[in-house]
């Protein structure tokens, strides 16, 4: 042993350079050890590699956060702008969520991609407490889903109640038009009385409230007015148009959907960007301290090396004198 | 003792009190949640608060005035935008499906269909004239005027050339128009342009 010594040290002293010593040592030390050896003390290589790695992660955290603030900023105003167009149906037909109906579809809008936070899940909790709510011995409800994750969640156990799913909803700028064709497209395909519309509503960056907004078929505005209650002066309006009543009432019922739903898809985009940020803001944390206690154990086991370098090299020399 | 017992007794029924409603002075005069809904949702789901619905985000209206009030209160929406909102004024006049129409103060309550066409809103002698795609106007029994269209620009910003040009082409492709839906596409486009044309000149 105290000839191995020596011969590291010799090695040691072929290679001196103006560099500190110490500084050689450390850097020489880990992988010699390793080579030489085998299970040579604690190896520091381990730790140095995941000290890269969860600096990637660190540096790729927070370049997503500065990603999903900088969409948020775009995607804010739109939203706030597009606040007063569902205002003016609420307060012509009021908001009846607990109105009963024997079919109701709930729409449930979601995000495509991860690393969000808990929104989604939220919006899936509230779609299946609204499900078990609006579900009865006449009465049933059913699901149309926007975005791959409430997909996901909700085709494990509901797979029989999705009538339409659909995906990628954000891959060109969102607009009018779209959600409005993306809305014809589910009155054409789904038979209902009542839709109840299941999103994230943007309040602040750190804060996202479900919301459900809720849509009368035609026949059950007719229905409700005439019971009285919260519709019981849409009799008062007089109708200008030219055709009947019910006429007017779909075409009213249609634009307030498209109007909701546009509403609806942007407060959740936004809702997503917020929640994204929060997400990757509290990783990126959570890998700076992951990071320092990882030095910390790395600084502890490369002076735990150099001692026990000293110890032997001490002990050889030592020995040799006798 | 009893002392105690009194004590605790007050204690428990003012736990038992729900909680004090904080800053009462925001509640205004209609709920801001239905109650219905949310007792429904407490059966179902009671660890979960209940969501929140479009009521709890709205400002209420005020109530129909027993006098006709002397502004008309205007709320202009579009997708994009809401050009005006709780803009007091004296007169608008939409483009209905039945010709225009003119909303005064004190206006019967009405739902109307609008179609493409001249938009104007008059206050004082300020004239504003928008051009509108369809949409509906809301006129309620408290001097309130909801119009909510799909699109609308200021007549001002229309450039007449592009519209000749848009009408010759639609009545072009009306001419040549084979099945039923591309016959009422090139109608609306038809439609549309010859409102724009009139909106430009009258």
């Amino acid at each position: 042993m105290a000839m191995a010594a020596l011969r590291r040290e010799g090695k040691r002293f072929a290679l001196t350079s103006p560099n500190p010593i110490n500084v050689l040592r450390s850097s020489l030390a880990p992988s010699e050890e390793r080579m030489s050896l085998g299970v040579r003390g604690i190896s520091t290589q381990i730790v140095r590699n995941r000290m890269k790695s969860v600096k990637n992660i660190q540096k790729i955290t927070k370049a997503m956060k500065m990603v999903a603030a900088s969409k948020l900023r775009a995607i804010q105003v739109r939203a706030e702008n597009s606040r007063g167009l569902w205002q003016p149906f609420t307060a012509l037909l009021g908001d009846t969520p607990s109105v009963d109906v024997k079919k109701n579809v709930i729409v449930t809008i979601s995000s495509d991609k991860g690393l969000c936070g808990g929104i989604n899940s939220t919006s899936v909790k509230i779609s299946r407490a609204m499900r078990r709510l609006t579900s009865g011995p006449d009465k049933e409800s059913t699901y149309v889903i926007l975005g791959e994750k409430a997909k996901a969640q909700l085709i494990r156990d509901s797979r029989n109640f999705i009538e339409l799913s659909i995906t990628e909803l954000q891959k060109n700028f969102l607009n009018y038009t779209q959600v409005s064709v993306l809305a014809d497209e589910i009155l054409k395909n789904v038979e209902y009385d009542a839709l109840r519309v299941v999103f994230n509503k943007f309040q602040s960056v750190v804060s996202f409230l479900p919301t459900t907004a809720t849509i009368l078929s035609p026949e059950v505005v007719e229905r409700e007015a005439e019971a009285g209650g919260k519709l019981g002066d849409l009799d008062a309006y007089e109708i200008e148009g030219g055709e009947t009543k019910s006429e007017i009432l779909q075409n009213l019922a249609e634009f307030q959907f498209s109007c909701v739903m546009f509403n609806a898809v942007l407060e959740n985009a936004c809702s997503e960007q917020g929640a994204r940020m929060s997400a990757m803001d509290s990783s990126s944390r959570n890998a700076g301290e992951m990071l320092d206690r990882l030095t910390l154990t790395y600084n502890r086991t490369r002076q735990a090396s150099i001692t026990t370098e000293l110890i032997e090299i001490i002990s050889g020399a030592s020995a040799l004198e006798g | 003792m009893f002392r105690q017992a009194t004590a605790r007794l007050l204690s428990r029924s003012a736990a038992a009190r729900p909680k004090a409603r904080p800053f009462s002075t925001d509640l205004e005069s209609a709920p801001a949640a239905d109650q219905a809904f949310v007792d429904a949702w407490k059966k179902v789901a009671p660890n979960m608060d209940p969501p929140k619905t479009p009521l709890s985000f709205m400002k209420p209206r005020p109530p129909t005035p027993s006098s006709i009030p002397s502004k008309l209160t205007v709320n202009f929406s579009l997708p994009y935008a809401s050009e005006l909102s709780g803009k007091e004024v004296d007169m608008v006049i939409v483009p209905a499906t039945t010709g225009q129409m003119g909303i005064l103060p004190g206006h019967v309550p009405t739902i109307a269909e609008l179609k493409p066409g001249l938009m104007t809103v008059h206050e004082g002698n300020d004239v504003q004239k928008y051009f509108v795609s369809s949409g509906f106007a809301l006129v309620h029994a408290n001097s309130y005027a909801d119009i909510i269209a799909v699109e609308a620009v200021p007549v001002n910003r229309i450039d007449p050339n592009l519209v000749q040009k848009g009408l010759a082409e639609f009545t072009q492709k009306l001419n040549s128009a084979s099945t039923d839906l591309e016959k009422a596409e090139a109608q609306i486009g038809v439609d549309v342009h010859s409102a724009l044309s009139s909106a430009l000149s009258g």
